[in-house]
C-alpha cells in the first residue's frame, strides 16, 4: 500500500498530489509537464516535499508535519530512469550486483540468476553498457534495479526514448516482471496504450493535480471513445 | 662530462623525494577540495577557491616568507607544532616538502576539480538509489569516473614540485643535503666557477624526469579512459 499526499512549489509550478493505491502497477498517467516525474522524484527522495506524507505499507518516508525524511539511499525505492543509468566504468556483472553491495545484503545466486533469466541478460554479464543496445541497457537497468531488492519498484517513461521496435522487445518483460517479480510498482508514462497493457490501477494527473483515479476506465480512450486516436488503442 | 657526482645525485633523490611526498600528501586533500568546490554550495566559496589558486599567483618568494612566518620555528603553527608534536618544518627537508605542496596545489586540483564536473549527476543519483550513501556514491562512482582527472592532477603537481624554487629557497634555504633541491643545486653551480657542466647535467635529469612525467600520465590518463569506457 502507498500513500502520497505531497505539495511542491517548481517555480511557477504547484505540484499537489494525493492518492493511495495498492495495485501491483499503478500508472501515472499524464501529459508531459504535469509533474509525472516530479512526482515520482519525490517518492524516490531525489525531491523534498514542501509539505506532506509519502508511505509505503507501515514505513514513513516522508513526513514533513513531523520534519521526517528519509534519505533516498535508505528508502530502498527502485527508480528505473528513462536514460538507464548503467554506470559505465562497471561491467553489467557489476551493475546488476551494485545494489546488493550497498544495501549488504546477502549474495543470492538463485535470485540472480531468476531475475538474468526472466531479462534475458545472462549473456550479457561480461559486456560494459557502452556495448549494448539501447534496448539490452534497459533490461539490464530493470535487473540492477530489482537485484537492489527494492520495496517498490518506478518507472520513469522506460520505453519513452525507444523506437517502435524496441518497445515490442521491451514490453513482454515489463508485464514478466509485473507478474512473476511480486515487488509493487509505479510505471509512468503518456502512452495510454502501455497503461492499458500494464497498470492495474491509474492516477491521471494533469498539471500537477490528480484529476482521476480508478481503473482502465479512467483512461481517455476509454472515457471518450470518440476522441481516442490510433496510438491510445 | 655525464658522470654524475655524489652532491649531485644527493640533491636528485632529495627532489625526487621532497616531490613524491609533496604530491601524496597533497592529493587526498586535493581530491576533498575539487569535492567541495565543484558538488557543495557553502558560504565562503569563492574566498576558498581563490585562497587555493593564491600561490599561483603570489610571487613565490612572498608564499615562502609567509610560509616562514607561519611554519618557522617561531611562527605561530611552526612553534606549537614543534613543541606538541616535534614536527619542525624549518631548514629541514620536510619543509621544502610542504612548500612544493602548498606552490603545486592548484595545479593539482584544477584538473581533479574540473573532471569531479564533468561526472554525470545522474549517475549518482541512480547510485543512491540503489542504496548507496553519499560517501559510496563518492567512492564507487564519482572517483572511478574523475580518475583520470585525477592522474592528470598528480602529474601536473609532481611536475611543479620538481621545479619549485622560490618559495622552497626562502623557507628552507639551500642546505645540500638537507633542502638541496635540483633547481637550488642548479642555480648554486651557476653561481659557482666552473659549475657549468654540473649544472648543465641537472638541466638534462629535470628534462627527463619532466618527460617522463609527462609521458607517464599521458599513458595512465589513456589506460583509465578506455578501462572506464569500456571498448
Amino acid at each position: 500500500m502507498l500513500r502520497v499526499d505531497v505539495s511542491k512549489q517548481l517555480g511557477d509550478f504547484l505540484l499537489q498530489a494525493s492518492f493511495a493505491s495498492a495495485g501491483r502497477v499503478t500508472g501515472l498517467f499524464g501529459a508531459s509537464g504535469a509533474g509525472k516525474t516530479s512526482l515520482i522524484n519525490m517518492i524516490a527522495g531525489l525531491l523534498r516535499p514542501d509539505r506532506g506524507i509519502i508511505v509505503i505499507d507501515d514505513k514513513i518516508l516522508d513526513d514533513t508535519a513531523r520534519r521526517l525524511h528519509v534519505p533516498m539511499h535508505r528508502r530502498r525505492i527502485g527508480y528505473v530512469f528513462q536514460d538507464a543509468r548503467l554506470f559505465p566504468h562497471l561491467d553489467v556483472r557489476q551493475n546488476l550486483d551494485y545494489g546488493r553491495r550497498m544495501n549488504r545484503l546477502a549474495d543470492n545466486p538463485a535470485q540472480r540468476t531468476r531475475v538474468t533469466d526472466l531479462l534475458d541478460i545472462g549473456g550479457l554479464l561480461d559486456r560494459r553498457p557502452g556495448n549494448l543496445s539501447g534496448g539490452e541497457r534497459h533490461r539490464v537497468a530493470l535487473g540492477r534495479a530489482l537485484l537492489a531488492q527494492p520495496r517498490l519498484l518506478l518507472l520513469d517513461e522506460p520505453l519513452g526514448s525507444l523506437d517502435e521496435e524496441r518497445k515490442e522487445e521491451i514490453l513482454p518483460y515489463l508485464v514478466r516482471l509485473r507478474d512473476e517479480a511480486g515487488i509493487p510498482m509505479i510505471y509512468v508514462s503518456h502512452d495510454a496504450g502501455e497503461m492499458r497493457q500494464l497498470a492495474t490501477r491509474i492516477v491521471m494527473l494533469r498539471r500537477g493535480r490528480v484529476t482521476a483515479f480508478g481503473g482502465a476506465e479512467v483512461l481517455p480512450g476509454a472515457a471518450a471513445p470518440m476522441g481516442a486516436t490510433q496510438n491510445d488503442r | 662530462m655525464f658522470e654524475l657526482s655524489t652532491a649531485e645525485w644527493t640533491a636528485i633523490l632529495l627532489s625526487l623525494r621532497v616531490a613524491t611526498v609533496a604530491t601524496l600528501v597533497a592529493t587526498p586533500l586535493g581530491i576533498a577540495l575539487a569535492w567541495l568546490l565543484a558538488r557543495r554550495e557553502f558560504w565562503g566559496k569563492s574566498v576558498l577557491d581563490a585562497a587555493v589558486h593564491l600561490p599561483l599567483v603570489l610571487p613565490p618568494v612572498v608564499t615562502g616568507y609567509l610560509l616562514l612566518l607561519t611554519f618557522g620555528r617561531r611562527g605561530l603553527v611552526g612553534a606549537w607544532l614543534a613543541d606538541h608534536l616535534g614536527i619542525v618544518f624549518a631548514f629541514r627537508w620536510t619543509g621544502a616538502a610542504l612548500a612544493c605542496g602548498i606552490m603545486a596545489f592548484p595545479l593539482l586540483v584544477r584538473p581533479i576539480r574540473l573532471s569531479i564536473e564533468a561526472v554525470d549527476r545522474r549517475l549518482e543519483q541512480a547510485a543512491g538509489t540503489l542504496g548507496a550513501a553519499p560517501w559510496q556514491v563518492f567512492a564507487t562512482v564519482t572517483l572511478p569516473l574523475a580518475l583520470p582527472g585525477v592522474l592528470a592532477g598528480m602529474v601536473l603537481g609532481f611536475a611543479k614540485a620538481i621545479g619549485e624554487f622560490g618559495a622552497t629557497i626562502t623557507f628552507v634555504s639551500n642546505i645540500p643535503g638537507e633542502t638541496q633541491t635540483i633547481p637550488s643545486a642548479i642555480y648554486s653551480l651557476i653561481q659557482t666557477p666552473d659549475g657549468d657542466t654540473a649544472a648543465l647535467r641537472l638541466v638534462l635529469v629535470s628534462i627527463v624526469i619532466a618527460l617522463a612525467a609527462l609521458v607517464g600520465s599521458e599513458w595512465f590518463a589513456r589506460r583509465a579512459t578506455r578501462r572506464l569506457h569500456g571498448n
